[in-house]
């Protein structure tokens, strides 16, 4: 008990020392904790850009609501069905339903070009034929401003992130497309999610003026429980009206957001990676730097009869203070330049715009910190092998 | 002792810290050159600048609108058009989804004559224009699949649905093209539109776009004209440079590639100032050594080069090794598997980066040379 409370005296003894030592050493040691700032910055920075698209898509959305499809589609936009086949499907079990309706929306979809505000640059966004019952379906939606469209009128609700995204999309305004005019009469939100980056009007003044005939793209029900999926698709898929795919909404959407999500992740790891050996480069330097320095010192602490444990422990607790140091400083860099940060990009599999937030979320701080105390771990390991191995005799000599 | 032989012990003194600076500086080149590669691939470089004198027409309201197909003499009619070709995009997929590549539905004459860069043999033409489902491909995209003239080759659509409600789509590969130039995409597979309008099931007799191949000179005339033509109907167009188009994409992925970019940059220059505050402080910590060659007569050019060809030989090894490292690694593939298909290692970034990398040797060296070559050579020595 003593012996090891000895030991433990020992190695805080010797952790206070080296610490004091850093305003000595300060400029090989900012480097280090810089080199160690940079790369969590950077991890916490891209990531939080991935996260951010991801909550786009699955904000609003919700397990029991459900998709259909035609059979073979992987997206709605590569999606045609027909006006009878989408009525067999309202029929269909499961459903959620009050007196008078079912909670169920047939939606056409077209990608219009508009002009992104500022940049001038053109870009697609989503312009989305609802029916009357769609706000049963898409529960999350809300008009903020204005009201809702009224059904065989060319009028229009803008999501709000597509209405600071996009030129011309204010309340009030007339948009010309082709021959005809819509007005915009409201203004909505939805939690946050994908829907706000769409443009929404009724869907058989769409199908109208984009001369759809009586197709739409796909139809979507809210069903009475996330349990009622199961039943709402065997009746489908077994139905010989209809050739359909069936899909939960969150899983949908959360298949629209893999790529983009990968594509981000995967730069951010491959960047970070490499930006972490060179760290641990600086980090090892700074510590083998630290041990060259106090070669007499640790050989004079071990002849009065220190042992190796504690000279170790003291130099792995230092390269880790470091490292956290610069963990927390790079993590909070992060949060203070990308948490919040607006920006849009293309969502492929839709081919149109989702504008976004980067969100730098604790779980990311924390894999960022944990990053640094890795480097941390390392940079202080083989200099504190040196250190223990020190001769004694040569390292009092050492001058 | 030759100079060579100094420098190299003189790198030799602190054998890890040496070492510890190249491989600072080989990361940092890794870097550049994965940061050159993610430019390409978000630029839309992949895509090609386009040529000068062709212009692409399409649904003003957006590229995923059709527009009809009668539409194709109008255009021919426009003065300053040489030659007009319609084209659908199928999308469909080749035994697996990860299989990606270009499936365009055209009709051969006039495609061959707007995109003169697709080279293709005489017979194989003939071929082409007499059998209606036959199709062609680029011989990258050929070898890839190992396709021989006369297999059969069956694309499950995403889209279009045949007449018959059947997926599967059979063709039949009548010839193998190759790009006049080494730009031109040679990854696309090309089928008859005759053969792909009669077995699908809606849209029929509507194309996504038309090249149209102009008279050089004035082509932004020309692409005016043509969306004259078609204002205040009921389907309006919209031309651009074949150039202008390729890059609309790219341009649409907008902010995620500019603050990727935003951050690597200043990351890149970041370990450099490091790596070269370290090499600045390895010649300060030698100063009584420089001043004892002195003493033993070695000329201020002759310490000039030896500070210079230190720092300079530092840089180059970890620089070299880290541009020759990244070219290898970005030559074996995209590192997210399969969402950025154009993953390269551009000549132009590589010889920038040989360049950045005798800059950063030489930018290095040459303040601690100078200095040692004002050391007094008093001074220098009563320091040991």
């Amino acid at each position: 008990m003593t012996n090891s409370l000895n030991w433990i005296l020992q190695a805080a003894s010797i952790t206070a020392v080296n610490l004091g030592t850093i305003p000595a050493r300060k400029g090989s040691v900012a480097e280090a904790v810089f080199g160690i700032a940079g790369v969590v910055a950077v991890f916490v920075g891209v990531l939080s850009i991935a996260v951010g698209f991801r909550r786009v898509m699955t904000n609003s959305t919700s397990p029991d609501v459900a998709m259909v499809l035609r059979s073979g589609a992987d997206t709605e936009m590569m999606s045609v069905m027909l006006r009878d086949q989408a009525r067999v499907i309202e029929d269909a079990p499961g459903i959620l339903r009050d007196r008078q309706r079912e909670a169920v929306s047939m939606e056409s979809l077209v990608v219009m070009e508009l002009t992104k505000r500022g940049t001038g640059i053109d870009a697609n966004v989503p312009l989305r034929g609802v029916d009357q019952n769609a706000m049963m379906v898409h529960e999350k939606v809300r008009i903020v401003r204005g009201r809702n469209f009224e059904s065989g009128r060319n009028e229009m609700i803008v999501g709000q992130a597509a209405a600071s995204e996009f030129a011309g999309l204010d309340l009030g305004a007339t948009l010309q497309i082709g021959k005809d005019r819509w007005k915009i009469v409201g203004i909505f939100t939805a939690a946050g999610g994908i829907e706000e980056s769409e443009i929404w009007t009724d869907s058989t003044a769409l199908q109208f003026a984009f001369d759809r005939g009586t197709t739409l793209q796909s139809v979507i029900a809210r069903l009475t429980t996330p349990a009622a999926f199961r039943e709402f698709k065997e009746s489908l898929m077994n139905d010989p009206r209809v050739n359909v795919r069936i899909v939960r909404e969150s899983d949908y959407y959360a298949d629209q957001s893999a790529m983009v999500y990968n594509l981000v992740t995967g730069l951010g790891i491959l960047i970070t990676s490499l930006m972490a050996v060179g760290a641990i480069f600086g980090a090892l330097n700074t510590m083998y730097n630290a041990v060259a320095s106090r070669t007499q010192e640790i050989a004079t602490l071990r002849a009065l009869g220190f042992s190796n444990g504690p000279v170790v422990i003291s130099i792995m607790v230092e390269s880790l203070c470091l490292a956290l140091a610069g963990g927390i400083v790079g993590a909070a860099i992060a949060y203070f330049l990308f948490n919040g940060f607006h920006a849009s990009t293309l969502n492929w599999e839709s081919y149109s715009q989702v504008a976004f937030t980067f969100t730098v979320t604790p779980a990311l701080i924390f894999q960022g910190i944990l990053c640094a105390a890795f480097i941390g771990f390392i940079g202080g390991f083989f200099p504190a092998m040196r250190a223990a191995h020190l001769p004694i005799v040569s390292g009092l000599r050492d001058n | 002792m030759t100079s060579v032989g100094l420098v190299w012990s003189n790198l030799g003194r602190r054998k890890l810290r040496t070492a510890l600076t190249a491989m600072s500086i080989l990361v940092a080149f890794l870097l550049y050159g994965y940061l050159s590669a993610i430019k390409v691939a978000l630029d839309g470089g992949n895509f090609g600048a386009g040529a000068e004198d062709r212009l692409v027409v399409r649904n003003r309201v957006s590229i995923t609108q059709p527009i009809p197909g009668t539409y194709r003499r109008r255009i021919a009619m426009i003065p300053g058009v040489t030659a007009v070709a319609g084209a659908n995009w199928f999308g469909g997929i080749y035994q697996d989804p990860t299989n990606f590549f270009g499936q365009l539905a055209v009709v051969p004459e006039d495609y061959l004559r707007v995109y003169p860069d697709i080279l293709i043999s005489e017979t194989e033409k003939k071929a082409w224009f007499s059998t209606k489902n036959g199709a062609i491909a680029g011989r990258p995209l050929a070898e890839k699949y190992g396709w021989k003239v006369g297999d059969h080759i069956p694309l499950k659509a995403t889209i279009w649905v045949k007449a018959d409600g059947s997926l599967t789509w059979d063709f039949t590969l009548v010839g193998i093209y190759d790009g006049a130039k080494p730009g031109s995409d040679t990854n696309e597979f090309l089928f008859r539109d005759d053969y792909f309008d009669d077995g699908r099931l809606w849209d029929k007799g509507k194309v996504m776009w038309y090249g149209v191949q102009v008279n050089s000179a004035n082509a932004t005339q020309v692409a005016r004209r043509v969306d004259n033509e078609f204002a205040d109907s009921s389907v309006e167009t919209k031309t651009e440079s074949e150039g202008a188009f390729n890059q609309g994409f790219a341009k649409q992925v907008g902010d995620i590639g500019a603050v990727m970019l935003g951050i690597l940059g200043p990351v890149f220059l970041t370990i450099l100032l490091i790596a070269a505050n370290t090499m600045r402080q390895s010649v300060r910590e030698r100063t009584a050594e420089l001043g004892t060659l002195k003493a033993m007569g070695f000329s201020d050019r002759r310490i000039l080069t030896l500070v210079l060809g230190e720092s300079c030989f530092l840089a180059g090894l970890g620089g070299g090794l880290g541009l020759a490292i990244a070219w290898l690694l970005i030559s074996v593939g995209d590192p997210t598997g399969g969402a950025l298909p154009a993953f390269q290692f551009p000549t132009l970034d590589l010889l920038k980066g040989a360049g950045l990398v005798v800059v950063l040797g030489a930018a290095t060296g040459i303040v601690p040379a100078v200095q040692a070559t004002r050391i007094q050579v008093a001074e220098a020595l009563r320091r040991t």
